[in-house]
């Protein structure tokens, strides 16, 4: 039997043995029982007086050992005998009975749920919760816990404020495996308040000096999940923080399979916050006998812990580790240095000479590994680090993985300008074509045809052995196709052809293994578990788990609930401070291309004289231009900008004379006068100007603005900074097709050629009779700007209130015919938080921006403001706005006939009334 | 929860030797995948500890040659099986003096029981050594003749009385003819030292073992000089945590026997003392097959105490052939197979530095080794807590008798290494 040898024919004789007086021999049945009863279940039935008997026993020690038996034998026919002794040892006066019958619930649970429910088993147990002895209600939570997994829709745990009390009593009193139920238990309570929450919390903290890193672990989750309710100001907040860090290091000098999954559950909670071990660095340094898997673990929290302060020394030991034994682990010391890089932006030179340096060694498989994160340096910090590339190609001939390979090709692809002999680099690769990996394959097709697009004279040859190869000679479907794509594309239309191979790739992102948050939170509800360990949610991997409850951490519930929580719902307010609105890739290079290289679209005369004004098309000239093309290749900053930061927009002030706007009639004439009027109104408001496009995108040219409008007219105030070392002269600006024809309504002039390290202001007059084409979202403008080096494009967001005219209040009667005449479903809500003006303020703040209080009512206390506005394309916005007295929350209906304007128009509101 | 559906017992040949059931019975097959990833791992330390199959999950601990392997189905806290297995493992080497697979074999009829007794239905129900040895007497050879002759068993009858106590860890009724109170403060510097001799990394991890033999309930305080080194403490149930906190003692009343009182670390922010230095020279010739080998141990940092039972061991890199080495004393031995290098060097004189150098040999024609060993350092200090934690006084309350009391300090290198 203990070495899985079958000896259940032994059955009858072993049962014959049962009523004896020797508890050792009588337990060494029952064991026997336990294993073979399912086997032979009619002999089994012969053993069922014997329970029977011993449940009446006067030792409690073999009431116990008989009801625990009688539990672990899962035939139906014993189980009907089984109900009546253990209804009188869930009662029984003996703890140890009692503790013991509890689980034995379980059990029978499990065997036959119905029985259980029906015999009312399952309030007996409720009961034990409030049992005297510690150990007693430890073991029924365990109990109730384990059935209301099978049954996740029944109440079976019902916690409240009562029963949570009794629990933490009993916490500190039984066993440490009661604990951990105690505290899983607990774990899934929801306080009602924050206070609730930071008493919990504060009977559970002694929990962390305990000696079993189990019940240290189920406590830190305790801890996690409440502290999701407490607000940061509370000092209380801090204390916790930092009573958190030791047992979480303690744990680490545990055996090394605890490490493990300490390690594993401490990889989300630096996640979560990683304010908690920020300091503690140094306990994650590998030591060289730790066991492979706790090293790969740890090298991963330090790289999620590195930043500014401790990259020197993270970078020191990792540096160290590349030079171990174990490949795997020195593999991935090596694409930590690179993370490193990509995460600490200062220490990326570091990290880059670090890494020169580990190719200097010479040992294979670190050059292989180094050359793999260096090419993802170059994509992160472009025109940075290319200095390296000779360094790299000296290395060509040792590369024999194809991840490696693919690398270097791309490299030697991507940077083919500054590589005199990469034709000949990437014709050697070339030789043993069908002998590569598929990866190689892809990425050679396509770096040769980079080639071919950035030095085309020399190339053409090359690049049709490749296209022959890929597309002729090739059984892969993948590679077949974009070798064909790639053919179509250079046989039709090469400057397309450029446009799509040369496009600037979305940027990496800086933590690329990152967890998503909202699975993270759900992880953290599930620390301590397979799922900590697995990063994944249970229900993604549980046998059987048909029926788990998914968990998420409570909301904050202190007073000062703001912003900077994270878990604040995405409120309204937010919209305008999106970080970066990062148009879909497709779209911008397909309207780009559009807008170069179509014919200029039908529009008023001034769109087209615009479009000139600009500069004579920024990217045509077809193949003739391709090939005396010199520059380093055009790139479109796809998703690179920086749309619109929180304070991107301008708003006029209250002091913005309204009523005196010219009519609409006053015609074009009126788009051009500039600067008119504007002496008088420089009390309006601009906004802090925002950085559209960085240097690093643009080589060296940093755009900077805002939009404002005055009067009539809409400016965009730009400010062109030179960070190169050359001068930039011959600015020009276009813009592509948007949702209110916006274009610019006189060249950009920059009067002086833009000297290194300096930079100009200038204020670029726009109109809006330029051609439209609908963008998402409706208020993107993508834009590009020329100079004697390249061309640039970024993309940006203007606020929606620089297009309110002047005349766009409504006559009484006719708003309530239009209100009326739009249909409801037209309605669009929304609420704006934390404003604190009063009606007759708000009124007048916004009629600045043109939008127009018609009527003002006060229902029940309320105060009503009945607004108009109008866009400069005609579209007419009513709205009502809603103020309490007492609420900071202001209600917005707006009703428009083009509803999908509501949502900008509100973010209009939004600003102006925060500003 | 159902924890631990089954256990294995597998040792390092991969034969399973004990399996023990406690739901339905799981086929030794679901092993396999045990198996599989053992092979993988290469080293027998690196099997990854939770593992995933088709149907369940294996949680294994590698303990004294032995891995248990515990079988689980569904979602169960992993600390609390590895826990748990460790606790398994404490227990037979509690009972059997060794947790080996002969000691395990030869006691199969008392393992059993044990693992009924801890475990019930993956609930554990008792895993205190004390209420285990109530419950089953541990084997001696007296009782086994005793018991062939009369018939008894080594299974106790009777409830075992601290089982439901609010103080489970301590049985009622002991009685010592001499009462006594021992301490052993034993503190391990764990340290990464790098090429240049400082200190990357130290800390100190320490514990205060006990043991004690008094009669009756008695409730201690035991106090120290210095409790503010205490900050990260771990501490055994039987201590009050609200004394702690408030006043910064230790307050309990103790189990019977031996058992760890608390374990606490001392981080490097409190500056860890590091008692020796080494001087190293260890490089490999470009197209020779040779190199050379040149190690120096001093003591430093020892507060005038001597360093004793000082021993390196070297994982010498694949290439290495033989060593060819002289000590001016201890000895060294090189194991061409595994090839460690392990020098037992002894106590450290100031006055005579111990030194091991000599010629390595390399594989001819293999490339020169890229890697630098590691040097891994063991030593003990007697009578000396490096962190300084000083026991102040222990007193003791309850009963009535005067107990002899003594405090032994202790420093060892725990995970001390030195990178070439």
């Amino acid at each position: 039997m203990t070495v899985g040898k079958d000896v259940s024919a032994l059955f009858p004789d072993v049962v014959n043995c049962m009523q004896t007086d020797n508890l050792e021999l009588k337990k060494l049945v029952y064991l026997y029982l336990m294993n073979y009863a399912k086997s032979q279940p009619d002999m089994a039935i012969m053993a069922v007086n014997t329970f029977v008997k011993d449940c009446e026993d006067p030792n409690p020690l073999i009431r116990a050992l008989a009801v625990r038996t009688m539990g672990c034998i899962r035939v139906d026919k014993i189980t009907e005998y089984l109900c009546e002794p253990l209804r009188k040892c869930l009662k029984d006066e003996d703890p140890y009975v009692r503790k013991t019958a509890a689980v034995c619930v379980a059990k029978l649970h499990d065997i036959n749920a119905q029985l259980v429910e029906d015999q009312g088993f399952l309030d007996t147990l409720k009961d034990l919760i409030s049992d005297s002895n510690p150990m007693v209600v430890a073991n029924a939570v365990a109990a109730l816990s384990e059935i209301a997994e099978s049954h996740p829709s029944s109440n079976l745990l019902d916690l409240n404020p009562q029963s949570i009390n009794k629990l933490l009593t009993a916490l500190n009193e039984c066993t440490e495996w009661g604990q951990i139920f105690i505290l899983d238990c607990l774990a899934n309570y929801m306080p009602k308040d924050d206070r609730e929450a930071q008493s919990i919390c504060e009977r559970v903290t002694p929990r962390l000096s305990h000696a079993n890193s189990a019940v240290v672990l189920s406590a830190v989750k305790v801890l996690m999940k409440f502290m999701e309710m407490l607000s940061k100001d509370l000092d209380y907040y801090g204390t916790l923080l930092k009573k958190l860090a030791p047992p979480l290091v303690t744990l680490l000098s545990a055996e090394p399979e605890l490490q493990y999954v300490a390690l594993r559950n401490i990889n989300l909670i630096v996640q979560k916050r990683p304010e908690i071990l920020k300091h503690e660095m140094k306990v994650f340094f590998v030591k060289y006998n730790d066991p492979i898997y706790v090293k790969l673990e740890k090298l991963d929290i330090m790289i999620r812990l590195a930043s500014q302060a401790n990259i020197a020394q993270v970078l020191a030991e990792l540096k160290e580790y590349a030079t171990e034994v174990d490949v795997d682990f020195v593999r991935k010391a090596v694409r930590a240095i690179g993370r490193c890089a990509i995460k600490v932006e200062q220490s990326a030179e570091r990290c880059v000479s670090t890494l020169l340096d580990l190719i200097q060694t010479k040992v294979n498989y670190v050059v292989q590994e180094a050359i793999v994160v260096i090419k993802d340096i170059f994509r992160k910090y472009p025109n940075k680090y290319e200095s390296v590339i000779a360094t790299l190609c000296e290395n060509l001939d040792s590369l024999d993985e194809p991840e490696a390979r693919a690398a270097m090709i791309w490299i030697v692809g991507e940077y083919a300008e500054r590589i005199d002999n990469a034709d000949e680099l990437l014709e050697s690769f070339l030789e043993g074509f069908h002998d590569e990996s598929t990866q190689v394959q892809l990425q050679l097709l396509t770096a040769i045809v980079k080639l071919f697009l950035k030095k085309p004279t020399e190339t053409q040859e090359l690049v049709q052995q490749v296209l022959s190869l890929a597309t002729q000679d090739s059984d892969n479907p993948d590679l077949r196709d974009r070798g064909y794509i790639y053919w179509r594309l250079l046989s039709t239309d090469p400057v397309a052809a450029k446009e799509v191979v040369l496009a600037e790739k979305p940027l990496i992102s800086e933590e690329t293994d990152l967890i998503e948050p909202t699975l993270l939170d759900e992880l953290i509800c599930y620390i301590g578990t397979l799922a900590s360990v697995y990063h994944k949610p249970p229900s993604a991997f549980v046998e059987g788990s048909r029926g788990v409850v998914h968990k998420s951490l409570p909301p904050r519930t202190g007073s000062s609930e703001s912003a900077e929580s994270p878990e604040a719902a995405p409120s309204a307010g937010q919209a305008a401070e999106q970080p970066a609105v990062i148009p879909a890739q497709g779209d911008l290079l397909g309207d780009l291309l559009n807008l170069d290289l179509g014919p200029p679209v039908s529009g008023p005369p001034l769109a087209a004289s615009s479009v000139q004004m600009g500069a004579v098309d920024l990217l045509g000239g077809g193949l003739d231009s391709l090939m005396g093309d010199e520059s380093e290749g055009l790139r479109s900053d796809v998703g690179g900008s920086p749309a619109m930061g929180g304070s991107g927009f301008t708003a006029p002030g209250p002091a913005a004379p309204a009523g005196m706007g010219a009519p609409l009639g006053s015609g074009l004439g009126d788009l051009f006068d500039l600067t008119g009027g504007v002496g008088t109104l420089s009390g309006s408001y601009v906004a802090p100007k925002t950085v559209w496009l960085p240097a690093m995108k643009a080589k060296g040219l940093e755009i900077s603005g805002t939009f404002s409008r005055q009067v009539d007219s809409i400016s965009m105030d730009l400010v062109l900074t030179n960070k190169a070392l050359q001068v930039m002269s011959d600015f020009a600006i276009q813009f592509n097709r948007n949702s209110f024809g916006l274009a610019p309504a006189a060249p950009l002039q920059v009067h002086a050629p833009l000297a290194p390290n300096q930079s100009v202001e200038i204020s670029l007059p726009l109109n809006t009779v330029g051609s439209v084409m609908k963008m998402d979202p409706l208020n993107n403008l993508q834009v590009a700007v020329k100079n004697n080096i390249d061309v640039f494009y970024f993309s940006t967001l203007y606020p929606l209130h620089i297009l309110f005219v002047e005349d766009g209040k409504m006559e009484r009667q006719m708003f309530l015919a239009t209100w009326k005449d739009i249909p409801n479903e037209n309605e669009a809500q929304f609420q704006i938080k934390d404003c604190s003006l009063n009606a007759d303020a708000v009124s007048s703040k916004l009629q600045g921006s043109n939008i127009f209080t018609i009527a003002k009512r006060n229902v029940e206390g309320q105060d009503m403001l009945y607004q108009s506005l109008k866009l400069t394309n005609g579209i007419w916005v009513l709205a009502e706005l809603r103020i309490q007295p007492s609420n900071p929350s202001f209600t917005l209906s707006l009703k428009c006939r083009a509803p999908e304007v509501s949502q900008y128009v509100y973010q209009a509101y939004d600003a102006i009334l925060k500003n | 929860m159902k924890m631990i559906h089954s256990l294995f017992l597998i040792n390092c040949s991969g034969d399973i030797f004990l399996e023990k059931h406690w739901k339905s019975v799981v086929s030794q097959s679901v092993c396999d995948y045990f198996f599989e990833a053992q092979e993988k791992a290469v080293d027998v330390e690196n099997v990854p500890p939770v593992i995933s199959t088709p149907h369940h999950y294996l949680i294994s601990i590698y303990r004294d040659k032995i891995f248990f392997v515990s079988v689980i189905q569904t979602e169960v806290p992993p600390l609390f099986v590895i826990e748990f297995l460790h606790r398994v493992a404490d227990t037979f080497q509690d009972y059997f003096g060794e947790c080996s697979e002969t000691a395990i074999k030869d006691n199969v009829v008392i393992v059993y029981e044990l693992l009924e007794e801890m475990l019930d239905n993956g609930f554990p129900l008792a895993t205190e050594s004390n209420i285990l040895k109530e419950l089953i007497k541990p084997p001696t050879i007296l009782r086994s003749v005793v018991n062939s002759i009369t018939g008894s068993s080594n299974v106790g009858d009777t409830l075992p009385t601290g089982q439901l106590s609010n103080i489970p860890w301590r049985r009622a009724g002991v009685k010592y003819t001499n009462n006594e109170a021992y301490f052993d403060v034993i503190e391990e510097i764990d340290a990464i030292i790098d090429k240049s001799g400082s200190t990357v990394f130290a800390e100190i991890q320490g514990v205060i073992d006990s043991c004690i033999k008094l009669s009756g309930m008695p409730d201690l305080s035991l106090s120290f000089m210095n409790p503010r080194l205490l900050d990260d403490v771990s501490f055994h149930p039987c201590i009050r945590f609200k004394r702690w906190e408030s006043e910064r003692v230790l307050s309990f009343i103790p189990p019977d026997g031996n058992f760890r009182l608390i374990s606490y670390r001392v981080s490097s922010q409190n500056l860890v003392a590091i008692p020796v230095y080494v001087k190293h020279l260890i490089s490999f010739k470009e197209n020779s097959s040779s190199g050379r080998f040149d190690v120096t141990i001093g003591p430093k940092q020892n507060m005038g105490k001597t360093v004793e039972g000082v021993v390196m061991t070297v994982h010498m890199p694949k290439a290495v052939l033989n060593m060819n080495l002289t000590a001016t004393q201890g000895s060294y031995t090189f194991d061409p197979v595994t090839k460690v290098l392990t020098w037992d060097v002894g106590k450290i004189t100031p006055q005579k530095l111990p030194n091991l150098k000599g010629i390595v040999n390399l594989q001819s024609g293999a490339p020169k080794p890229e890697e630098n060993p590691s040097l891994n350092i063991q030593f003990k200090i007697q009578q000396l807590a490096i962190s300084g934690l000083k026991v102040n006084r222990l007193d003791m309350y309850g009963e009535k008798y005067k107990p002899f009391k003594g405090v032994k300090y202790i420093t060892k290198a725990g995970k001390f290494q030195v990178r070439t």
